[in-house]
């Protein structure tokens, strides 16, 4: 094992606690709603922003604290993150602007889907 | 000779004699098959965002479809219940690392409690995740669907609260029964008939001036469209049949897709829960038979909570983007 045989409840309590204060700040958005959060930023409200952000940093934590990329070596663990951080969002993007463009189809054609 | 001799007494050396990236094989093999898990799920998830993308002007409110909370009948609890769900997943998890870090120290009695823990954090996760199907499937007000598949929803028109079928529904006397393989050489067999006839909702309807219907599509504020009485009986005339509850088919709450993604997507994640808490299962056995003891060292307990913490993290962001976005 590359780090020492420790123990590690402090950090592990900690990361928990993080964990858990962001869930529950994303229920309370949740069911709050508030009217600031309404106004749209970049084609989505600013609302489902803050809880993909909230959500990438919870991920930030599960994969760092609890999967312990954090003390592996700096080779291996971006060799395990940058593909996703590469592939994900451009998978989305395509996909995203795709469904955006089949909704203008569907919304400017003139065959009714609502009948 | 040194490398092979350190071989024999040190089974953390990869057979060349050395480690790449200072990882075990086991651990980077499990690495591996977590990136390409995640880029399975992204797939899905990106799936599940083409086709919102794609009717977002009609996609059902997720705080409407889930309300439901145990023992709590009758509230409308929107998004609670998944949160306590997502507090069970993350407590397991915690519970995990912790079975991890008791394995540094080869503390056996410890990480086996542990393990013990998070296999009941897995199990009521997915019994929490059962009871969520349950009420999905069952449906909770009924809906009436269109020639063209649109559902329509009854609302209370004065109060725009929704009104259940069974609230609103005549009896009407009707021969119809359901059809068995039994009864005829040309029948088909068929599903169970829905609990009332669309010829009892539209008779209701008729004879409630109260109720009106909403559409799937959302107005400017995010709401479902109300339609006045006239247009309610107008647009009932194109309806074909009564939907209760959901199925891959047919969808109360609006959007089929909708429901194929909802039970694909928790469905996929609920299997790997499945799978993971099993494997914990055998490990935590290991554990109590003193297997990693012999051997010196606890990593098949890390490589397992390797998984488990993957299950946690793809359920953090199927939270967002099923029940919060």
């Amino acid at each position: 094992m590359a780090h020492a045989h420790e123990s590690n409840t402090k950090r592990i309590w900690t990361v928990f606690v993080i964990l858990s204060v962001v869930t529950i700040v994303e229920v309370a958005f949740g069911i709050v709603k508030p009217e600031w959060t309404m106004a749209p930023i970049l084609g989505m409200k600013i609302l489902n922003w803050i809880f993909i952000i909230l959500t990438i940093v919870k991920a930030y934590y599960i994969a760092w604290a609890f999967m312990h990329l954090e003390g592996e070596k700096g080779s291996f663990r971006w060799s395990i993150v940058l593909p996703l951080l590469i592939l994900i969002p451009y998978l989305a993007f395509i996909l995203l602007v795709e469904g955006n463009y089949i909704h203008d189809v569907y919304a400017d054609g003139f065959v009714s889907w609502d009948f | 000779m040194e490398a092979t001799a350190n071989t024999a007494t040190d089974q953390k050396v990869w057979s060349g004699g050395n480690e790449p990236l200072r990882a075990s094989y086991g651990k980077m093999m499990m690495w591996f098959f977590i990136v390409s898990d995640a880029l399975t799920f992204s797939g899905f998830l990106a799936a599940y965002g083409f086709s919102r993308f794609k009717f977002i002007e009609t996609w059902p409110i997720a705080d409407e479809v889930f309300t439901h909370f145990p023992f709590l009948h009758g509230v409308d609890a929107p998004m609670y219940y998944v949160a306590l769900m997502t507090f069970i997943l993350i407590f397991s998890s915690v519970t995990m690392v912790f079975a991890v870090d008791a394995g540094h120290q080869g503390n056996k009695n410890k990480v086996a409690w542990y393990m013990l823990l998070t296999i009941i954090g897995g199990l009521v996760f997915v019994g929490s995740q059962a009871w969520e199907w349950k009420n999905f499937i069952k449906g909770e007000y009924g809906a009436v669907e269109l020639k063209s598949g649109r559902i329509l929803q009854f609302v209370d028109a004065s109060t725009n609260e929704r009104i259940a079928l069974s609230e609103f529904a005549v009896d009407v006397p009707s021969e119809r029964v359901a059809h068995e393989n039994k009864n005829g050489l040309w029948f088909e067999d068929e599903g169970s008939l829905t609990e009332h006839s669309l010829e009892s909702v539209l008779a209701g309807f008729e004879a409630n001036k109260n109720i009106v219907v909403r559409t799937e599509r959302l107005n400017e504020e995010g709401k479902k469209t109300v339609l006045s009485r006239e247009a309610s009986a107008e647009r009932l005339k194109q309806a074909v049949m009564v939907v209760e509850g959901a199925n891959l088919v047919h969808n109360e709450y609006g959007n089929r897709l909708f429901a194929d993604f909802f039970f694909f997507i928790t469905g996929f994640h609920g299997f790997h829960v499945f799978s993971g808490v099993v494997l914990n299962i055998i490990i935590f056995f290991n554990v109590i038979l003193g297997t990693y003891e012999r051997r010196g060292h606890y990593e098949m307990v890390e490589k397992v909570g390797l998984y488990w913490h993957f299950v946690d993290l793809v359920w953090v962001f199927v939270f967002t983007f099923f029940y919060l976005v």
